[in-house]
């Protein structure tokens, strides 16, 4: 069963200095419970694509669907089914981690005593109990990223988007955020759609990967099949072989 | 509509804490119209304003619009910060009602104006201001209503622009102006024709010489309907046209 299903997608930004192509006739179909690793370079239309799976950005053209509604039909069913982390965390720096997550179960129309209830737990289950006190600006980065993973989890999405879960963290913070990813698929058989530039990131943690390059898929299969069919014992030789480049350093 | 309702007291609720925790924001914000009240107000007493009642019943409802003016343009600076660190799309990517992430920003705006503004009417009388109690509320609400749209708009405009310097220089450059153009710090039926001309496309001047006609007790007056009228006005269409923005 599919949860995600992409058809033509496609976002054309008009600058001054003319028309940007991020995202050009984009189609994939996502599996319930798959962890899916949409990898590609810097400018690839990673974000772009995420934004408007996520209700954020109007597509120019395209259609899709999204645990069980349209998206441009019912964008508020949709955010009622997904959790979405940007890149940049959506965190208030002054605010306590409790008030974030009572906040979000609010916002997800929890009553008071529903949000304050699922903000204890998600604490427990994410390890983040004795932070909910702290403001979050005074988080390590792992820590934060915690939070923010708990905020996308607050409605138990279908679908977890992550755009570039692990950038700016340190590898031990990494390896912890890939455990995470993999605890809460495995608990709650959430799916997880998240966009990576590092290749060994997409290859330990994704069932399957797609590969976008210029606003389109390049290639998808498992990290075996890349590996396989585009030659080499590595991913970052498939990674070149499908995009002619080398991906950002790991 | 009650989910909007129970959606603005959220927003509200969440951005009156962040603006609580901020604790010299409150002050902050009133310093400039403070020291005008202080060090500006007292030179006027002794002038001829062609009005009836005291200079302060002229100049504190001028301070108060300049409070609003002041405090409501920039709000969107705050905005702007919330979209970069990803909190604005955080929350718009949930169900909450996109018009309850304008309301409760605005509402709480308006709250942290009508206690500012209370401070400084209590400073006005402590400096010589005597003014009915009912104009001074009817005042205020107008004030109050003013602020929501300077709110509304600054914050529809941190929604368009990308950076912090652009929208600095446009809140920058049209602030002083309009400033100067309503009136505020005087009356504009002391200005020569053209200027009182040029005054009366600012829908602010009409608040200000209604908030004045009020501090004079004078209520059932054409300055006062036509102020309040704009100012109703006003905020409707600030309010309507930054709700769009923050729908995608
Ligand atoms: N709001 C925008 N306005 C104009 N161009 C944009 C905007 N957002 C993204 N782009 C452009 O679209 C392309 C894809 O960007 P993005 O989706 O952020 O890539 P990625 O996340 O894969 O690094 C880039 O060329 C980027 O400059
Ligand atoms: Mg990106």
């Amino acid at each position: 069963m599919a949860v995600i299903t992409v058809r033509g997608l496609t976002r054309t930004f008009t600058l001054k200095s003319g028309p940007v192509h991020a995202v050009r006739g984009l189609d994939l179909t996502v599996a319930d419970g798959e962890i899916l690793g949409f990898l590609g370079p810097n400018g690839a239309g990673k974000t772009t694509t995420l934004r408007m799976l996520t209700t954020l950005l109007p597509p120019s053209g395209g259609e899709a669907e999204v645990a069980g509604h349209d998206l441009l039909a019912d964008p508020a069913g949709v955010r009622r089914r997904i959790g979405y982390v940007a890149q940049s965390g959506g965190l208030d720096p002054a605010c306590p981690v409790r008030e974030e997550l009572v906040t979000q179960g609010r916002l997800h129309r929890l009553s008071p005593a529903d949000a304050r209830e699922r903000a204890a737990e998600l604490a427990a289950d994410l390890g983040l109990t004795e932070f909910l006190d702290r403001p979050t600006g005074a988080l390590s980065g792992g820590w934060r990223r915690r939070v923010e993973i708990a905020l996308g989890l607050v409605n138990r999405p279908a679908v977890l988007f992550l755009d570039e879960p692990t950038t700016g963290l340190d590898p031990g913070g990494r390896a912890e955020l890939w455990d995470l990813v993999r605890r809460v698929r495995a608990d709650h058989g959430t799916t997880v759609f998240l966009t990576t530039h590092y290749l060994d990131e997409a290859e330990t943690l994704s069932d399957r990967i797609v590969v976008v390059d210029a606003g389109a898929v390049a290639a998808e299969g498992t990290p075996a099949d890349l590996k396989a069919r585009y030659g080499g014992p590595t991913l970052q030789d498939a990674f070149l072989a499908i995009t002619g480049r080398a991906p950002v350093a790991v | 509509m009650p989910t909007l309702l129970t959606d603005t007291g959220v927003v509200f609720g969440r951005c009156l804490r962040s603006t609580l925790r901020s604790k010299t924001s409150l002050l902050f914000g009133m310093l400039q119209p403070l020291l005008f009240l202080g060090l500006f107000g007292p030179l006027l007493t002794r002038l001829d304003l062609g009005s009836s009642g005291s200079s302060w019943q002229l100049f504190v409802p001028g301070v108060l619009v300049q409070l609003a003016l002041l405090g409501g343009s920039y709000v969107g600076l705050g905005l702007l910060m919330e979209r970069h660190t990803g909190v604005i799309d955080r929350m718009r990517a949930t169900p909450v009602h996109p018009a309850a992430l304008l309301l409760g920003r605005t509402l709480r705006d308006v709250v942290q104006l009508v206690v500012q503004s209370v401070l400084l009417v209590l400073l006005g009388v402590v400096l010589g201001l005597r003014a009915p109690v009912a104009g001074v509320l009817l005042g205020l609400a107008l004030v109050a209503v003013l602020a929501a749209a300077l709110s509304a708009l600054s914050y529809g405009l941190a929604m368009q622009v990308r950076t912090t310097p652009e929208f600095a220089a446009l809140a920058n450059t049209a602030v002083m102006p309009l400033m100067l153009l309503s009136g505020l710090l005087l009356p504009m039926t002391l200005a020569p024709g053209w200027l009182d001309g040029a005054s009366r496309v600012v829908p602010f001047r009409y608040t200000v010489d209604a908030v004045r006609q009020v501090f004079l007790g004078h209520y059932a007056t054409g300055t006062v309907a036509v102020g309040a009228a704009v100012t109703v006005a006003l905020a409707a269409l600030c309010l309507w046209a930054s709700t769009r923005l923050f729908r995608s």
